[in-house]
This record gives C-alpha cells, structure tokens and sequence, in this order.
C-alpha cells in the first residue's frame, strides 16, 4: 500500500538530506581527527618531558615498570605495541623489551635440543641474566613474562604455564593440555616422575598416564629411563636443578652418543 | 632466629599493618628452620610470622632490631629472598622458639614470591621508622644496647646510615616519579577515550571515511599504542610506516631467506631484523604488520601461517608443489625421514622440516609412522601402488 506524499519529488528531498547528513557526518570525523592530531602533539611533549626526568627510573627500577606496564593496561594502551609508538621511541621501553624478546628466543633455541623447548622461567633469568653480562640492565622476571607475551604474535608457540613456585616457559607449538601440565607439576620435585606415582597422587588409569607420558616423551619433553630400579623414570629436562645438569652443545651430545 | 619473641598475632593499638605476604620460609642464617611456610607481615612496629596451618604459632620481632637487609635473587629452584641482619640480642628479652643463634641474620624465603614489594614496604618503615612517634598499648621491646654489643655495633651503624640515605634517596626520586607518571596516564587516557569516540564514528559511517583518514588514524593509534578498534581490512593494520617496513624487510630478508630453502620462521626473521637493527628495534607485532603487507605491495614475499600455528616469510618464487615433490623425491629415495634426519638433509630448521613434510602429507603424498621412538614419514604407497 502505498503511503501518500512518496513521490519523485519526496525521494529526492530524501536523498538530499542524507547527503547533507553524511558530509557534516564527515566535517564532524575530520573535525575530531584534527583535534586529535593537536592532542596527540600535546601529549608528545608532556610525554618528552617525563622522558626527560624519568627515563633512567624505567631503565633502572623493574618495579617501575611493573607500575608502568600496569597504569598503562588499566587505561587501555600497550606500549610495546610498536616500535614506532611515543612510548617506545621516547622512553625506550620498546627496545629494552624487543631486544629481550630477541635474547630468550635465542636461549630458547639454544636449549630446544635438551629440554624439547620446554624451560622454567627461573632458568630463563638466570641465562638471559649471564648472556646480558655484568654492567647491562637488570631485568626481572616481570620483565621476561612481558617480553614472551609480545612474542606470541610471531606465533611459534610461545605460552607461559603457571606451576606450583614458579612458570615454565613453552617455546614450540607443542600442544599441552591440564593432564600435561599436571604431570610436569609433579615431577618438579624430583625432576622424574614415574607411572605408580601418577597414578597414586591423582589416580589416573594405566590407560590415561601412557597417554600422557607418551606424548612428552613425543614431544621430546621428557626422557625415559629404562634402567631405573624399580620402574622406568621419566626425566623432564626442563625441570633438571643445577645438581644434575651439565652445559653440552649439541655437538658434544652426538659425539658421545653410540 | 633468637631475636624473635613469641606473639599472639594480634596488632597492639596503634600498630598499623603495612603489608604481609603469604608462602615465606625463616632461615636462621644460613639454615631452614621449621617454620617452613606461613605469612610475614610487616606492621610499623613489628616484622611477624605466622605460620599457614597453625595460626596460633606465630612469632615477631621489633623493627628496631633490624640493622639493615639485602635482596638475595633467586636462583635455579630457589625462591628470591631478604636477608635481615639483627641487632645482638637483648638481655630481658622475652621468650621466643630460639634460645640462642650462631647468626646474627634470618632470611625470609618468598615462595609465592612478593619480594619486590615486601622490600619496598620494608624500607618505607625502616627510613621513617614510626615506631619511634606512635607509642602502642603494650610497651615494646626497646633493644638497649649492652656494653659488649656496642662496639660491634658502631661499624655497622656507619654503614646502615650510608644505605638508609641512598635507600631515601632512591625512595624519594621514585615517589616523584610515580606522581609524574601518574600525571601522564591521565593525560594518555584521555587520548584513549577521544579515539574510541572516532572509532565509533568511523564503524558507524562504513564507507564514508576516506582512505587517507582511515590511514592517518589508523597512525595515531600505532602512535598511542591503543589498539585499532575498526577492524577494516584494507590495508590489515597498515600504515605507512609498515609500507615503508616491509619494503625494508624485503631488501633485508631476500637472500637470507633464499640461502634457508625459501622460507624462514618469524621468529628467526625477528632476531635477524633486530640484531641488525641494534637498536630503534621492532616489536613482533610491527613485524607481523609488515609482513601482512607483502602481497598489497606486490612484493615478492608472503607470510605464511601453517595449521600449528607456525608463521613464517616465503619467497614467492617458492612453488609449492616443488617443495612438495622434492619432498617426496628425497623420501622415497631414504625410505622413511623423521623431521630431525630431514632438517639435515635439505639444510634447514627442524621446525620448517616438520612443517614441509606436514604439508607433503596434507595433499596425500606422504604417510606417517607416529611412534613413542620419533614421527617418521613414509611415501604413501596406497596412492602410488595398488
């Protein structure tokens, strides 16, 4: 049914009208960019200021940027975001974080051979920490966790899994799901965990532990021992203490294989 | 460990509790001791343990006994720690768990971690020291010095005046700092809150922005940090500054990557652009960007992202059905590969091995043999023979 009053004439009005609407609609967005454009030159300089007073506390203290990382959250920034973002070209933060960033994957794949790309986050401080040497920043593992959380958009896998006292830090897309990180939770204590101790602390079946285990042994997370006295052990390299590991490239581990 | 006095827990009148902290262990010296896990709380007057379990075993010790402490980092399986160096013992002391301690210092081990802002807390009460202005109901242990302790004593105040100093000093730059810092944010936030207000005008008017606000936008977001709220994919995130990247990347990358086989993974194509770089370096998420651009560019390169997730840079001149075949070809020709053999064999990273086998298998010209030992690859006979 049609309504009165539609006609040629009304329908032209209409589309007059709108593209009226639509270019002050565009006056008003142009009008705002503009404005943000000046703020943004306002902030750039209340922000060279900061720098100009406070870049050495960023550089210094972890704990201020932990309040810094943290104020910056709760408004809704990342400053790590790029490398060409205020924060990073005036404060440093980016290059302080990128190039952590660089020296973990680097430590990462250093290790990946022993310990299947699986690491404790307290390892990974201690050799980030020797590889930056004596007279570079100190770095926290605060630090460490924000510069992996950046990494994951390269997407190789990086994920970080709460333990008992500390983090494991993942470094290839290996899949591990609760009943991995589980296991790995209970051998932290030895290093090894074996099938009869699976099973009594959680009371898994024989059917889920194999599952399991085999998949880190897969992975190349974990190593079996078969000689074990009374069942096989499995060894996670990730988890080993300083009492039971040893530095070895992977040249010397092919040459002393048989 | 002997300076501590048994407590009830309960805070007398007038003392304020500043922080606590929960998973600590005690050390006496160097040895554990068998409060083992239980709460440290920091109060004005009083540093206190409680223990998790048994709530009623809780001891303290005055603040005023504390000479100075120390961070001790954490090492491989050992938590971070503070080091509390004591005051000798006074004679009418009340009873404590030690009747006597070869050490003049304890340890509180953070377990749970906390340490950072324990210490801080700590220095905050050991430079202003209230306990010496607000006096509590209870009088407190007022350690007085004895005769024999006093010479020991005077080298060690020295020193914990000289660390006191730096300690406030330290304090007071950092307060100023954060007050500065606090000044910024409120300012950052405000830029935040004016994009957002754009955004929404932006996704309201589709198609009616030009390209060059949505790219000038788009720069003041990269600028701020602030995450891009309209997700039009013209130009994926692009801005000028990723153009301009991943033109740079391009020259950069060619014959690095060529050498590798074609491909490299991104996060290998990270170290490289930012070890060149040495500094002004690039967040992963700029070279993502960037690599988004290579096909809008017309560059001869192209990010990849593989099922696992895996990303990498691949040459264009890089045909995937000759990976795939050559693939093949060397397989047949061993018999069976696992990723580690076949890493050698071409050259390239385990990582990227996996992946081209992965890929021979997708289109069937692979079969695998997954066993506890390794993952094998076999070429698929079931296609070939009959």
């Amino acid at each position: 049914m049609h309504r009165r009053g539609v006609g040629a004439g009304a329908i032209a009005k209409k589309k007059l009208a709108e593209a009226k609407y639509k270019e002050r609609g565009t006056v008003m967005a142009e009008d705002q960019l503009a404005q943000m454009s000046k703020q943004l030159e306002m902030f750039k300089t209340h922000l060279e200021e900061f720098a100009s007073k406070h870049k050495q506390e960023i550089r210094k203290s972890s704990e201020f940027r932990v309040q810094f990382q943290d104020m910056c959250a709760t408004i809704g920034v990342d400053p790590l975001a790029s490398g060409k973002g205020f924060w990073s070209e005036m404060l440093g933060v980016g290059d302080f974080y990128y190039e952590l960033g660089v020296q973990i994957i680097e430590v990462c794949l250093a290790l990946k051979h022993r310990n299947g790309g699986l690491i404790t986050l307290d390892e990974l401080h201690q050799r980030v920490l020797k590889g930056r040497g004596k007279f570079a920043q100190d770095v926290s593992q605060d630090d460490l966790i924000r510069a992996i959380k950046k990494l994951k958009s390269l997407g190789n896998g990086f994920s970080i899994i709460p333990m008992g006292g500390g983090y494991l830090v993942q470094s290839v897309p290996a899949e591990l799901n609760m009943d991995h990180t589980v296991v790995l939770q209970i051998a932290e204590k030895n290093g090894y965990v074996t099938v009869s101790e699976i099973k009594s602390s959680l009371k898994w079946d024989a059917e889920r532990t194999k599952q399991v285990l085999e998949h880190l042994l897969k992975e190349g997370l974990a190593w079996i021992d078969k000689q074990a006295p009374e069942e096989p052990q499995y060894w996670l390299p990730a988890l080993f203490s300083d009492l039971y590991s040893q530095d070895v490239t992977p040249e010397e581990a092919d040459a002393s294989l048989p | 460990m002997d300076r501590f006095v048994w407590a009830s827990g309960l805070l007398e009148i007038n003392e304020t509790l500043v922080i606590q902290q929960r998973g600590v262990r005690l050390y006496d010296g160097d040895d554990k001791t068998k409060f083992d896990l239980g709460t440290v709380l920091l109060s004005t007057h009083r540093l206190l343990w409680r223990d998790h379990k048994k709530h009623d075993c809780c001891i303290a010790l005055p603040l005023s006994q504390i000479i100075f402490f120390e961070e001790q980092a954490a090492g491989i399986g050992k938590s971070a720690k503070i080091v509390v160096h004591l005051q000798p013992v006074t004679p009418n002391k009340e009873p404590g768990p030690y009747q006597s301690s070869k050490y003049s210092y304890i340890k509180l081990s953070f377990k749970e971690h906390g340490q950072i802002e324990f210490y801080r807390r700590l220095s905050e009460e050991l430079s202003q020291k209230r306990w010496e202005r607000i006096s509590v109901s209870q009088p407190m242990q007022s350690p007085s010095r004895s005769q024999a302790g006093k010479v020991k004593a005077v080298g060690i105040v020295g020193i914990e005046r000289k660390l006191e100093e730096k300690r406030k000093e330290t304090d007071k730059n950092i307060s100023e700092a954060f007050e500065d810092l606090s000044q910024l944010m409120k300012k950052a936030k405000e830029m935040v809150d004016l994009s957002k207000l754009i955004a929404n005008k932006i996704k309201d008017k589709q198609g009616d922005i030009s390209e060059d606000e949505t790219i000038r936008f788009k720069s003041y977001l990269l600028s701020m940090g602030i995450a891009n709220p309209v997700t039009r994919e013209t130009h994926g995130s692009g801005t000028h500054y990723h153009m301009q990247l991943a033109k740079q990347l391009m020259e950069m990358l060619q014959v690095p990557v060529e050498e590798q086989g074609g491909m490299m993974a991104l996060t290998e194509v990270y170290c490289l652009t930012n070890r060149a770089r040495g500094m002004e370096l690039l967040s992963p998420e700029d070279l993502v960007n960037a690599c988004k651009m290579f096909e809008a560019l017309n560059l001869p390169m192209r990010l990849r992202i593989f099922d696992s997730g895996v990303m990498v840079v691949q040459l264009q001149s890089h045909s995937e059905d000759e990976m795939i075949a050559s693939a093949v070809e060397t397989v047949s020709e061993k018999g069976f590969v696992s990723s580690e053999e076949y890493a050698k064999l071409v050259g390239i990273s385990v990582l990227l091995a996996k992946e081209r086998l992965l890929l021979a298998e997708k289109v069937g010209h692979l079969c695998r043999d997954d066993s506890v030992e390794s993952l094998r690859f076999y070429p698929n006979l079931f296609l070939t023979q009959d």
